[in-house]
């Protein structure tokens, strides 16, 4: 069952006087479950995407599906509840809040959903396999780069989303918290079911994906 | 969740916090002070007023209520008011401003201290000379004046004679016909104390009085007493009003320069809660949170800053200026900065909340 399809999606941007076409006709389906990596140069055009399916920006033209749901007819608030309860986010530099705990970094993930409930025994063992379920009470400052990306994984998968997003997750890190993290990564998808579509310009990051997909001059072509 | 997010927020920058809540604070204690100079000097004023001893008293016709009056009025009203039935004790005050709010009081020593049970010295004794004066003890505190030190007044030396305890209708005191002379009033008062044989019989005396005398104001003691009230000064009251607006300009200044920065310097945290799924509504709140509570705690602070105020004023000057805490414009003071404090966060709220959440991820 897909939960991405993309059809002919478009993206320009206009910079100045010029349009800046960063996708030029993309199509892809990734399948529930699937741990897909897109590949490709700084420029390919690969945030863009990442930033579509995230709704954090909208399509020029095409269509775009996620768990059945069209990005394309949504607007600012549809895109704010796409984010909510569809999308879960990993990025290259953390982003955790610093004024907060690691447990209250997660937190308002739910708050922010409307979920207030205790966390659930499932998310409990994911917090464990993550090996942050000793440094709840700490802000990230005290914690390394690795662990900070750990936490960003759970705050990202909380809410139960349909699909995971990590944006160049090992950008900031050495290679043995990198290796730590694509593992879990794929542990995650593969215990949990969670689907992943991980950006990349790291072909051995891309590695410990199930699929990968080169993103060239806006266009997607099979790895 | 988001009252923790608010409180460490504020914690996260305790200088910035606490700066703001005291620049919110100076407007609840300007609001504060002001009130309760205004309403403890009438409370003085009263207070003193009561300290005479007297049942009633006899303006001069057209005088204020609460004024310090002039000498204008005729003292052959004095013999009309001593013949009256039931007067006991009629005595004359004049009363000369000396600029501001400090007058010089002139008084038949003897009557005065007749009517009010006396004077109690806390040095030395009445006039016995010309240029003698005598002071409350608040007045040579706040002079650091003592018996024989000289007090330059009405363009001329004084000797203090006495240092006496305050809650005798005026702080400087000299004898009336001395006063009169300077002020070139012989025969001039400003008003005239009266005690009957029983209190019982004020309001039929004013009753007769006023039938002889019906443009002369005449009033039963507690009946002025009740007079001394800041609804009785419009100019208080319009000065209050202006200092009220001040405050509230000053809360919505701080406020706005405070969370325009915490906005800007939070963009990419904003950007975070975005990605997070946060809607516009759910960043004003956060930021809204955050300026009530910097309200509630610079309310709390110009409160605890009031008290500063009244022991400043307690300290160096308190024989001009008597500052009371008037608990009921507590709240009246705190809503006034929170609606300032709102009005201050809307713009960088709003801008916050509209802020795009791509842009605001990329800011470093």
């Amino acid at each position: 069952m897909a939960i991405i399809e993309i059809q002919n999606l478009r993206k320009t941007f206009r910079s100045g006087d010029v349009d800046v076409h960063a996708l030029r006709g993309v199509n892809l389906t990734v399948e529930k479950g699937e741990f897909l990596a897109v590949v490709g140069k700084s420029g390919s055009g690969k945030s863009t995407l990442f930033h579509i399916l995230g709704g954090l920006t909208p399509p020029t033209s095409g269509t775009v599906k996620i768990d059945g749901q069209s990005l394309t007819e949504l607007d600012e608030a549809g895109r704010t509840r796409l984010r909510r309860n569809s999308v879960g986010f990993v990025f290259q530099k953390y982003n955790l809040l610093p004024t907060l705990t690691i447990r209250d970094n997660i937190d308002i993930a739910r708050d922010i959903s409307g979920d207030t409930t205790p966390w659930d025994p499932a998310f409990l063992e994911v917090v464990e396999l993550l090996g942050i379920a000793q440094k709840l009470d700490r802000k990230p400052r005290q914690l390394s780069g690795g662990e900070q990306q750990r936490v960003a994984i759970a705050r990202a998968i909380v809410n139960h989303p349909a699909i995971l997003l990590a944006d160049e997750p090992t950008g900031n890190l050495d290679s043995e918290n990198s290796d730590m993290v694509l593992e879990l990564l794929r542990h995650l998808n593969k215990k949990t079911g969670q689907t992943v579509l991980m950006i990349t310009h790291d072909p051995e990051a891309a590695a410990f994906a199930d699929r990968t997909v080169q993103m060239r001059d806006g266009l997607l072509h099979s790895a | 969740m988001v009252y923790k997010l608010v409180y460490e927020n504020l914690k996260h920058r305790p200088v910035r916090t606490l700066l703001s809540s005291l620049a919110i604070g100076l407007g609840v204690t300007m609001m504060l002070a002001l009130v309760g100079v205004g309403e403890g000097m009438l409370e003085d004023q009263a207070n003193r007023a009561r300290g005479v001893g007297a049942d009633l008293v006899v303006r001069a016709p057209g005088s204020s209520v609460v004024g310090m009056g002039s000498l204008s009025m005729n003292q052959k009203i004095l013999d009309y008011v001593r013949a009256q039935k039931h007067v006991a004790l009629a005595t004359p005050i004049g009363v000369h401003s000396t600029g501001g709010v400090s007058s010089i009081m002139g008084i038949n020593y003897e009557e005065f201290a007749a009517m009010g049970g006396g004077f109690r010295f806390r040095e030395g004794a009445k006039f016995s000379q010309q240029n003698d004066v005598i002071v409350d003890d608040l007045y040579a505190r706040e002079k650091k004046l003592k018996v024989g030190s000289l007090l330059h007044t009405m363009n001329r030396d004084w000797r203090v004679s006495g240092v006496f305890a305050s809650g005798k209708l005026a702080r400087v005191m000299i004898p009336l016909t001395v006063l009169q002379d300077l002020a070139s009033a012989n025969g001039k008062i400003t008003m005239i104390y009266v005690k009957l044989d029983d209190p019982a019989n004020t309001q039929a005396v004013i009753d007769a009085m006023k039938k002889d005398l019906p443009e002369y104001p005449i009033y039963a003691m507690e009946e002025l007493i009740k007079q001394f009230s800041v609804n009785n000064l419009p100019e208080l009251k319009a000065f209050i009003g202006v200092v009220v607006s001040l405050s509230v300009l000053f809360g919505f200044l701080v406020v706005f320069l405070a969370m325009y920065t915490a906005v800007l310097e939070r963009t990419r945290e904003i950007g975070i809660l975005k990605a997070l799924g946060a809607g516009p509504s759910y960043v004003l709140g956060i930021l809204l949170r955050e300026t009530v509570l910097l309200a509630v705690i610079g309310s709390l602070c110009g409160i605890l800053m009031s008290y500063g105020t009244r022991w400043l004023i307690a300290t160096f000057i308190p024989a001009s200026m008597v500052q009371a805490i008037v608990y009921r414009w507590w709240p009246i003071a705190s809503l006034i900065t929170l609606a300032g404090a709102v009005l201050g966060v809307l713009y960088p709220a709003l801008k916050a909340a509209k802020q795009d959440a791509l842009d605001s991820l990329s800011y470093d």
